[in-house]
């Protein structure tokens, strides 16, 4: 029998991971086993590594080795199922290249930025380490250091980075990469509602009539989701399924109405169904009475772009891009006057007769509606605004916060809402909506962390692309990266991000389980331990806090990011790190370290290692203390009675997540509405707390156009996105054989005629170019993906084809959100 | 550290080709991508999906088999699935392709249902075509057979 090329491969990674366990594997299958102590698994839960969906995965171990994952059947959120790339979580951590021992770039021994990585400890990593952010905080000060952590960090990770940060280096120059994610979301519910995350849950698939898709492609992104949604659309032949995207994707195959808008157009749309409730007579008026408000925004905000660029120049309130004026509703059915269903086609491109049949399902005071979306709308230079406006049409008709009637925004990362919101890992906020900028919110935090007043700054820290600007020109110089690959990431990288990193000024710190692209523009990689590697909690979209237990050994040398954090603390003392007025202030924390000062503070230490002992994980084993438990019992002081409600600690290892807020034990499915959420004043049947009136906001906000469009020279509509197979950079996904050969390389979806009037066919090479940069791909005019004419589709998984090359660092002025979905560029044949 | 190390000669093993890794392209540590972000290879030619009907060895029971054959062009709408006109119960007589798994006939709360339950209906949410194209880095994932094996020949 002859051995394909594949075969050999992975006989040759299994006779290599048996040589070095000493060992012979069997050439050939023996008898199969049947004792028990030889076939018996060890079997655990834990969530999903990939995205915001949250599923309950089961992982068998045996010999501190994952051998098997499947769908936990006793999870409410998938009930037994998995998307592809969560079938094969059991191969995630098993890429031959995992990091294992630090790298430092060195020359002659010493660090130097233009050396080559070398095998160093985490002693010398560290020591360099803390030399460069020493040197950094003492010349420039607090605002010179910045960190740029995910929506992947743990629960307790995110924390333990937010203190680190906040309170022991007084830098609010701490953001998560959920800022290119769903920064827009956050800013849309707290404009709204004042309070953020979603009102409803995953139940309303279940109880919903309709749904409509707002640039979601949920049918790659959120398969289980998906599986939810297509079963009640095929088990209840009368519900119905709305897609609204700029390409047709998969989730056209289950559409009803279909409508493919040209991009931006979502506003003229969402006020053309706005007006139609309207003037149809159908506004809730009994809701709109007693729980809304109507404000005008400001309008001509800007695009995010530096200030020195033109189209900030030209902005009118680009310096007051959230306010707003009272209004009636009589004067925003005035502002909607122009969004006739007619206006909205001339826009989108959509038909009006299909607009209405949209407009209509929303308007039908019969009909559940669920309207979902992500980054369609949440990157997006005014995904702020299309946030509200959704919203809009939900208060207008009432359909909200109660089963089947939910607007809700989904979230592309495991813990985007547990850690990077609810922690409040931004460069603005604290635990549970608290935010820096308010003195009684970092008196809160100071008092909870037992810190003397003072200790937390009250400015805003620096963005994810403000970021990378500030180490663009030398303003940020030392800058750690955890769990995330931000140089394949992050918009317009050859001109934003690369150059920051490799400034000659700069010290950057990439921590992460793989040599990624970002890890090999870094100056020292700290070699980190992933998923089932460490203790875990993450939170999904629909506020479930799910935890998860150590249940195998890290790799070599291998430390989580909350080992990292903690253990990188101890080598700074308060002296070194504060200033003379707050050390005058609590002379008690004179001299100590940053250890002792914020996790060692009678909080953070106050579990002993012995809870750990039916399950041990390293970071408890080298404190000596139970570190999850103790910043766990700490951080949810912050959303205790508060309407930010966590359960304790030990239960959520017995459950399969629990829905915040939990009171009395009981979790919260749909928030606002009386009988279900506890914090709504009884007799009130609904009330939106989170605003001081107990009233949400509807927002009058116009179409505006985008900040970069196709012209002559740049014909195109540049859209880019994920495919099914590959999670964000695809750092995990791409180094699991059946998922690279399920989709090996990017390449760019194009219209055939377009591709046929530049001489190109499917597989042609192509350089795509904007005006920022270029990139070489392959046509793709068939597959899952069906573009219209100027408009192109490319996917970012692939650390070879380098999409951020092209795109555009324009932001939602409000969010500070960039929009990965819309810029202009060219495409030719490669020669 | 209290955790049983049974296996720790595996995780060295992996710090010895990480090193390997790290030596072998010193300025550019990733595997993935062999150059800087500022110069482009050649991406390498789109490949057809394997079309040899040939089941490929699952890595444990639970994983969903994948594809053996081209599907380029297949429906599978809220009309018509393409993939059961085969691979249905009553189908498979006529086709001799293997049935859909009996997990697929279950609803959310376990209940069987006469016909493929409708949260199963998108095979491709689970079930993936391959290509001829070599994964760049290798997995060091070990088959639960080749484990057991491997824990026999030590004893």
């Amino acid at each position: 029998m002859t051995m394909t090329r594949r075969d050999a491969l992975k006989a040759k990674a299994v006779a290599a991971a048996s040589a070095a366990a000493g060992m012979t594997a069997p050439a050939f299958a023996q008898n199969i086993p049947t004792a028990r102590d030889e076939t018996e698994l060890t079997w655990s839960k834990a969530p999903c590594r990939f995205c915001g969906t949250g599923c309950s995965v089961m992982v068998a171990t045996r010999n501190d080795r994952v051998v098997a994952t499947h769908g936990d059947a006793e999870a409410e959120v998938n009930r037994g199922l998995n998307c592809v790339k969560g079938y094969f979580l059991s191969k995630i951590m098993y890429g031959a290249d995992r990091l294992t021992m630090p790298l430092l770039r060195k020359r002659d021994g010493v660090y130097d930025k233009n050396g080559e990585f070398e095998e160093v400890s985490w002693d010398e990593a560290f020591d360099v380490m803390a030399e460069k952010f020493k040197k950094t905080l003492a010349e420039k000060g607090p605002e010179a250091v910045g960190m740029f952590g995910s929506g992947q960090w743990t629960v307790w990770e995110g924390y333990a980075a937010s203190k680190l940060y906040k309170a022991g280096f007084r830098s609010n120059n701490i953001d998560p990469n959920a800022r290119h994610c769903m920064a827009s979301a956050v800013a849309g519910f707290i404009r709204t509602f004042g309070i953020d995350e979603p009102m409803g849950c995953y139940d309303d698939f279940e109880h919903a009539d309709a749904f409509v898709l707002w640039g979601s492609n949920m049918a790659e992104m959120h398969p289980i989701l998906w599986t939810r949604l297509t079963d009640r659309r095929l088990s209840a032949p009368e519900t119905e399924v709305v897609v609204l995207s700029t390409y047709r994707n998969r989730c056209y195959d289950l559409a009803d109405i279909e409508m493919t808008f040209t991009p931006q157009s979502d506003l003229a749309l969402l006020n053309a169904i706005a007006r139609h409730v309207i003037k149809t007579g159908r506004v809730n008026t009994d809701f709109v009475d007693k729980h809304v408000n109507f404000k005008r925004g400001n309008t001509d905000i800007g695009y995010g772009l530096r200030p020195e660029h033109p189209l900030e120049q030209a902005a009118e309130n680009a310096d007051a891009v959230g306010g707003s004026s009272d209004m009636t509703l009589e004067e925003f059915e005035e502002f909607l006057e122009p969004y006739t269903f007619e206006y909205a086609e001339e826009l989108s491109g959509v038909p009006a007769r299909r607009i209405e049949a949209l407009a209509e399902i929303y308007a039908d005071p019969d009909k559940k509606v669920m309207s979902l979306w992500t980054m369609g709308v949440n990157q997006h230079t005014r995904g702020v605004w299309v946030n509200n406006m959704i919203y809009n049409v939900h208060l207008l008709t009432g359909k909200i916060a109660e089963p089947g009637n939910s607007p809700f925004s989904l979230t592309g990362q495991p813990s985007a809402c547990g850690t990077a919101r609810e922690v409040g890992t931004f460069a603005h906020r604290l635990p549970a909506d608290l935010v820096v900028a308010n003195p009684e919110h970092r008196k809160v935090a100071e008092e909870i962390w037992k810190l003397p007043e003072g200790t937390v700054p009250g400015w805003v820290g620096a963005h994810a692309v403000l970021q990378n600007r500030k180490l663009k020109d030398g303003e940020i110089n030392a800058y750690w990266i955890q769990v995330n690959n931000n140089l394949q990431a992050a918009p317009n990288l050859l001109e934003e991000t690369y150059p920051g990193y490799r400034n000659p000024d700069n010290f950057i710190v990439v921590s992460d389980a793989y040599p990624t692209v970002t890890a090999q523009a870094a100056d020292l990689v700290l070699p980190t331990a992933m998923w089932v590697e460490k203790e875990g909690a993450y939170g999904n979209a629909e506020r479930r806090t799910q935890f998860w237990h150590q249940l195998v050994h890290a790799p070599g040398e291998a430390k989580s990011d909350l080992w990292q954090l903690m253990e990188f603390s101890k080598r700074f003392t308060t002296d070194e790190v504060w200033p003379a007025e707050l050390l005058d202030a609590a002379p008690e924390y004179r001299g100590k370290t940053l250890f002792e000062v914020l996790y060692a503070n009678g909080n953070v230490d106050a579990y002993d290692i012995s809870e750990t002992e039916a399950h041990p994980n390293h970071e408890s084993d080298a404190f000596g203390f139970y570190v999850q438990k103790g910043l766990f019992e700490e951080y949810a002081r912050f959303g205790r009675d508060h309407g930010h409600d966590l359960a304790d600690f030990d239960r959520y290892h017995e459950e399969r997540g629990l829905r915040w807020p939990v009171v009395d034990g009981k979790e919260t499915r749909w928030r606002y509405r009386e009988g279900y959420d506890p914090y709504v004043t009884p007799g009130a049947g609904v009330e939106f707390y989170g605003k001081p009136d107990g009233r949400a906001n509807i927002f009058a906000l116009p179409y505006e156009p985008p900040a970069e469009s196709p012209d002559d020279e740049f014909p195109f509509w540049l859209v880019t996105g994920r495919v099914l197979e590959h999670w964000h950079s695809g750092s995990m996904t791409d180094r699991v054989p059946e998922l690279h050969k399920a989709y090996p390389n990017a390449m760019v979806y194009m219209h055939p005629e377009d591709a046929g009037e530049l001489g190109l066919h499917r597989g042609s090479e192509v350089k795509l170019t904007s005006r920022r940069g270029d990139m070489l791909t392959r046509v793709e005019t068939r597959g899952r993906n069906k573009v219209p004419r100027g408009l192109i589709f490319v996917p970012w998984f692939d650390a070879n084809q380098l999409i951020n090359k092209l795109t555009l660092d324009a932001t939602d002025p409000i969010s500070k959100q960039t929009d990965f979905k819309k810029c202009a560029c060219k495409v030719e044949a490669a020669t | 550290m209290r955790f049983p190390r049974t296996s720790i000669q595996i995780i060295t093993l992996c710090g010895v080709l990480a090193a390997g890794v790290a030596v072998a392209q010193q300025a550019t540590i990733s595997s993935l991508r062999p150059t800087p972000p500022t110069q482009d290879e050649t991406p390498p030619p789109m490949r057809p999906a394997i079309d040899a009907s040939l089941r490929e060895v699952r890595n444990y029971p639970e994983q969903p088999p994948v594809i053996p054959h081209d599907i380029e062009g297949y429906e599978v709408s809220a009309n018509f699935n393409k993939c059961l006109s085969c691979h249905a119960r009553a189908a498979t007589g006529r086709s001799q392709a293997p049935m859909v798994s009996v997990t697929h006939y279950v609803d959310r709360h376990q209940q069987v249902l006469a016909q493929v339950s409708p949260r199963r209906y998108f095979c491709t949410q689970c079930h993936v075509t391959q290509t001829d194209d070599e994964p760049l880095v290798t997995n060091t994932f070990i088959d639960i057979d080749t484990l057991i094996g491997m824990s026999q020949d030590s004893e």
